[in-house]
């Protein structure tokens, strides 16, 4: 019964003629009281930059929930009406992508259990024939990063992939490393 | 209040006496239906594919979420990619169709397709291009729709030209339309190239070949309809996409 999907292609490198949008990084429009700013840079197994690669971030709102009818709870009403919980940035020529957003709230799951907050995001680029999955967790929260399911499932020497740098008032830095001795924990969807 | 009349929205839910979360799972592609990461035929994949074991990441709310970007960012020039400037474009005028459904069969409403491709001559419109065949000064090449409640879309676009590329010796893209596409959750976001029947360089194109399973492979290419052509004016490809599917929960089969 079960149909044969379509398959992933890469991106190539011509997405930036559609994928990215003037607004795509703006999570939250800028000067949100609250927002975050995530930068990163993206880089290969040579350590050079990736300059033709999108980032795109999907998170939770601050309370930790989702205006999707597959979170039941849906959003608290009124709370956060301009906050899209998309976020997409192309790499720049240095391989540099920047987030605006809002610190998601821990999400429940299961039976009362948590996970720490957390944005899920998706790697695309030329070279790449399908997306690389992997998360953003946030370093002010070492309790729930070390309850975290997921975390927990990865070998404790490269949880620290996943977890965000503090680069000031908030500002936050996320590299992603397709391969070497720091490369990025990547998941299995 | 029944634990049906919750699920009327979606199929998460909160058990109401324990407070439970239950929420829909997605199947795992099978192997072969997507390509590998690392691919030697395509040779910028080579330091672009994770070399560590992927981490399991089981679907909860953040996976079984996802945009749902609404008619705010489209016009209705967007599936029109003739219409975008004061003169038509060279080249086939092609009406591409379909629709957009899961492994379970069923529809995908609401969801952006966003679609980029190159001009008849085979030249895509972006600065790092340097493809030498004309620009179309009446042809950007880009094109967003929603899908209908039934899942369907539908662009009016020109038939793309084939381009030389530096892989290998003498390589050369079928034409292709890319698609992308974001499904009604995180699990289901895809990006694909849509190809035509009969393109003789589909037996030379290492992005194409890369995806093992054969079923799997011939869904990127979009069917002719002659049905669907339209006399005097353009002529019309089937491209169906089917993204993945939910499976059924436990939960759903202890209460079907």
């Amino acid at each position: 019964m079960s149909e044969s999907l379509t398959p992933s292609q890469t991106v190539g490198p011509y997405f930036a003629m559609r994928l990215p949008w003037p607004d795509g990084p703006f999570v939250v429009p800028e000067g949100t009281p609250g927002a975050i700013t995530i930068i990163g840079r993206l880089y290969d197994g040579a350590g050079n930059v990736i300059p033709d690669g999108l980032i795109e971030t999907w998170q939770a709102d601050p309370d930790g929930r989702f205006a999707h009818p597959d979170d039941p709870r849906g959003p608290v009403p009124g709370g956060y009406d301009a906050f899209r919980a998309f976020g997409r940035s192309a790499t720049g020529l240095d391989g540099s992508f920047k987030i605006v957003t809002l610190k998601p709230g821990p999400l429940p799951f299961g039976d009362g259990q948590v996970e720490a907050p957390h944005i899920d995001v998706s790697v695309l680029a030329r070279g790449m024939l399908d997306r690389s999955v992997t998360r953003i967790y946030f370093p002010d929260e070492a309790e729930l990063n070390e309850a975290d399911p997921v975390l927990r499932a990865v070998p404790a020497e490269r949880r620290a992939t996943l977890i965000a740098v503090p680069g000031g008032e908030g500002l936050l830095r996320f590299d992603v490393r397709m391969q070497g001795e720091q490369e990025t924990v990547f998941f299995d969807l | 209040m029944t634990v049906s009349e919750q699920r009327s929205t979606g199929e998460g839910l909160v058990v109401p006496e324990s407070g439970k979360l239950v929420l829909p799972e997605y199947a795992k592609p099978r192997p072969g239906n997507h390509p590998p990461l690392d691919y030697s035929g395509y040779k910028s994949t080579a330091l672009r594919h994770p070399t560590q074991p992927l981490v399991l990441l089981p679907h909860r709310l953040t996976e079984v979420t996802g945009p749902l970007l609404g008619d705010t960012l489209i016009t209705m020039q967007d599936a029109d990619l003739t219409t975008q400037h004061a003169g038509e474009p060279q080249g086939q005028r092609i009406i591409v169709f379909g629709q957009v459904r899961d492994s379970g069969g069923r529809p995908v409403p609401d969801t952006l397709i966003e679609i980029w491709q190159t001009n008849a001559a085979g030249r895509y419109r972006h600065a790092r291009e340097h493809h030498p065949a004309p620009l179309d000064p009446n042809f950007d090449g880009i094109g967003r729709a929603i899908t209908d409640a039934g899942g369907r879309y539908r662009f009016i676009t020109i038939q793309p030209g084939s381009y030389p590329w530096g892989n290998h010796y003498n390589a050369w893209r079928p034409a292709h339309i890319h698609f992308s596409l974001f499904g009604r959750a995180f699990t289901q976001r895809l990006v694909t190239q849509m190809y035509f029947p009969g393109d003789p360089l589909l037996a030379y194109d290492p992005i194409y070949q890369s995806v093992p399973d054969d079923k799997a492979r011939v869904r990127m290419v979009a069917e002719f309809s002659m049905e669907d052509t339209q006399p005097e004016w353009a002529l019309a490809y089937k491209f169906d996409i089917v993204l993945r599917g939910r499976e059924a929960s436990v939960f759903e089969e202890a209460h079907a």
